[in-house]
């Protein structure tokens, strides 16, 4: 039963026979607050030829009418009594009643699949073929610019030397040097059972110089700057800044992606070295206190077991891997078409493009330099 | 409440912007009636969008009241801005379109928002009409906002300000970037919706076009206030500079000849007809 008094306004209708015909009477204010579960009960009607009665309609929005519309269609009923208002909104619903797409078709589900698995196929195509692209268009504006040395950017490159490089100091010195604790006290336990435990030193200085300091500074970098340097020329992309940049004669190349490649590809060697000398650093404190090696004998083991070739590799693998995570940052980042959600996107492919490259670079590395008897 | 006071939708009274110590608006008062269609001119920066922003609620003004179908907006509480909410619908100037949505699903947002019951059918059903009654074509629902032209995206966006069937509309320069053809159809599409469903619209706009022919008030803001509001050629019999040199400039003429040759064309259509 529906209430009468304080909720009258609430829309409803009753249902009785007259003439032989059923009579659906509205009552109440056809708006969309006060539908409640009108539309539901009229969508269990059965049969056809229904006579919709207006005449107790209080307010009527355009959903009530549509509502109204739909059930006199489907039901093929007849409406009656309705007001100049109503008649015109009906009016205006039904010529607003054509076909309309809502959802886009489902393809069937074989197609489907290998429609996304084409896809993906092509995308990594794709991708690969633009990362080359992009690292060949790099060497032409590299080219031109050193033809024309005016148009290095000085200022942009030295900006991006400080928030790539300098800003970088802190959280990579942090990490590093809780790095290089948790190595010697997990080297330190291992190498105990065997009364090894003076290796520790080895194992710190070594791993550090060769491998640690360059990895953990890359994956930092790529976090840091490489999703930056996405989000960023993303962006400029959406807003139209670069095509901007193009009609007014910059090279987007030379003014937005060779001064960060650059400081990347400088700031990668020096933050490492940095890294890996707080890594040693870290381990060196571990060592005096936990296994009471004290530091001049440290520092004395360490400069013996390292040898040249070590700091030659992480020199060597610092810039290429710094160039790598520039790039990737750069590239995505100039792929940006369409939405701000792509450029999401894009900045978490760089960052993933950027550390998966570095590492598969880095295997590369090992076996090359072994096999070059930098051991 | 007295009967004019019911008649006000939007009222703002002593309203004070500033961004840092840049004044924009010191003592704004400005009354929106029930059914016409306001619009809100100034030059650039007088605060035309500020003005709106402090009136939805996304701009907190440093002093003032606005109070909107007599709510208290800057004291209400957070149910009762929400009931208000649900009585409004807005167009922003870029559109705004939830770009990772598609239009349908757009449309459907404040449905989905303020009334959970309303059944998947139905929403679509909805959707589907306010697409072809704001004059989208029929398979724009499924496309992504990036898919469509601005005057399209406009459209999108006057849809989903429509969604709840909204007795207020605020629109913020609908116009702008639209060829004179589609312009002039938006125009259109707004008097039609405010005499379909005595709408209340508040205009910011620049184009003299839509002034003349849909507006019903204009409010002028210049000087950090409200320096006079009133139709057109009210608006025209004062002494203020900008105002005369808004409305009497070439575009302004221009604009005033257009719709008294509309006017005495559709008289003569008429004459004809009813002779």
């Amino acid at each position: 039963m529906q209430h009468v008094g304080p909720m009258s306004s609430v829309a409803r209708f009753t249902e009785t026979a007259e003439d032989g015909r059923r009579v659906l009477r509205f009552q109440g204010d056809l708006v969309l607050p006060k539908l409640g579960p009108l539309p539901t009960r009229l969508e269990r009607l059965k049969g056809r030829n229904y006579v919709l009665d207006l005449s107790g309609v209080g307010r009527m929005d355009t959903i009530g009418a549509w509502i109204v519309h739909r059930t006199a269609r489907q039901r093929e009923s007849e409406i009656v009594g309705a007001s100049e208002g109503v008649e015109h909104l009906l009016r205006q619903v039904e010529a607003a009643d054509q076909p309309v797409k809502v959802r886009p078709d489902p393809p069937p589900a074989f197609t489907r699949v290998l429609g996304q698995v084409g896809g993906a196929t092509m995308l990594a195509g794709q991708t690969m073929l633009g990362l080359l692209g992009f690292f060949g268009a790099m060497l032409i504006s590299i080219g031109q610019v050193i033809r024309h040395p005016r148009r290095f950017r000085l200022n942009a490159v030295v900006q991006r030397f400080e928030v790539v490089g300098v800003h970088a100091f802190g959280i990579i010195g942090l990490m590093s040097f809780l790095v290089g604790i948790v190595i010697a006290q997990q080297g330190a336990v291992q190498l105990r059972q065997f009364g090894a435990e003076v290796f520790t030193v080895n194992l710190i200085g070594r791993s550090s110089v060769k491998e640690l300091g360059v990895l953990m500074t890359a994956i930092m970098v790529a976090g840091r700057s490489g999703s930056s340097f996405a989000a960023q020329l993303g962006s400029m992309k959406l807003a139209e800044e670069v095509d901007a940049m193009r009609t007014i004669g910059v090279s987007p190349m030379e003014a937005l992606v060779l001064p960060r490649v650059f400081a990347t590809v400088l700031m990668m060697p020096l933050l490492s070295f940095y890294a890996a000398l707080v890594a040693i650093v870290g381990g060196g404190i571990f060592c005096w206190i936990g296994l009471d090696i004290p530091p001049i004998t440290f520092v004395q083991r360490t400069r013996e077991i390292i040898p040249m070739t070590d700091l030659w590799q992480l020199l060597w693998k610092a810039p290429v891997f710094g160039l790598i995570i520039a790039m990737a940052g750069c590239f995505q980042g100039m792929q940006v078409e369409a939405n701000a959600e792509e450029v999401g996107l894009r900045t978490t492919t760089a960052v993933v493009q950027g550390i998966f490259l570095v590492i598969v670079l880095d295997a590369f590395f090992a076996v090359f330099f072994t096999s070059i008897g930098w051991i | 409440m007295s009967e004019e006071e019911r008649d006000i939708v939007i009222s703002v009274r002593g309203l004070r912007n500033s961004f840092g110590d840049q004044l924009i608006h010191d003592g704004v008062d400005l009354d929106v009636r029930r059914g016409e269609i306001l619009g809100v001119v100034g030059g650039s920066g007088t605060g035309k969008s500020v003005l709106m922003r402090s009136i939805i609620g996304l701009q907190r003004p440093d002093a003032g009241e606005v109070e909107v179908f007599g709510v208290p907006m800057l004291s209400a509480s957070e149910a009762a801005q929400q009931s208000v909410r649900k009585r409004w619908g807005i167009l922003f100037q870029g559109a705004a379109l939830f770009s990772t949505l598609t239009v349908a699903e757009n449309i459907q947002v404040p449905l989905r928002e303020f009334y959970p019951r309303l059944s998947e059918r139905m929403l679509d059903e909805i959707a589907a009409y306010k697409i072809v009654m704001v004059g989208l074509p029929p398979d724009a629902g499924p496309k992504f906002p990036a898919e469509l032209s601005g005057g399209m995206r406009k459209r999108a966006g006057i849809a989903r300000a429509l969604a709840l069937d909204p007795e207020l509309l605020f629109l913020d320069e609908p116009t702008a970037g639209l060829d004179p053809i589609g312009a002039a159809a938006f125009d259109q599409l707004t008097v039609d919706l405010r005499d379909r469903l005595g709408l209340t619209v508040f205009l910011i706009t620049h184009d003299l076009d839509t002034l003349y022919t849909i507006c019903d008030r204009v409010a002028v803001l210049a000087d950090r206030k409200v320096v006079a509001i009133g139709t057109i050629p009210e608006l025209l019999a004062l002494d203020h500079e900008w105002i005369q040199e808004y409305f009497g400039g070439p575009r302004g003429r221009a604009a005033e000849e257009a719709v008294e040759e509309a006017e005495a064309r559709a008289e003569a259509a008429e004459g004809n007809s009813k002779g």
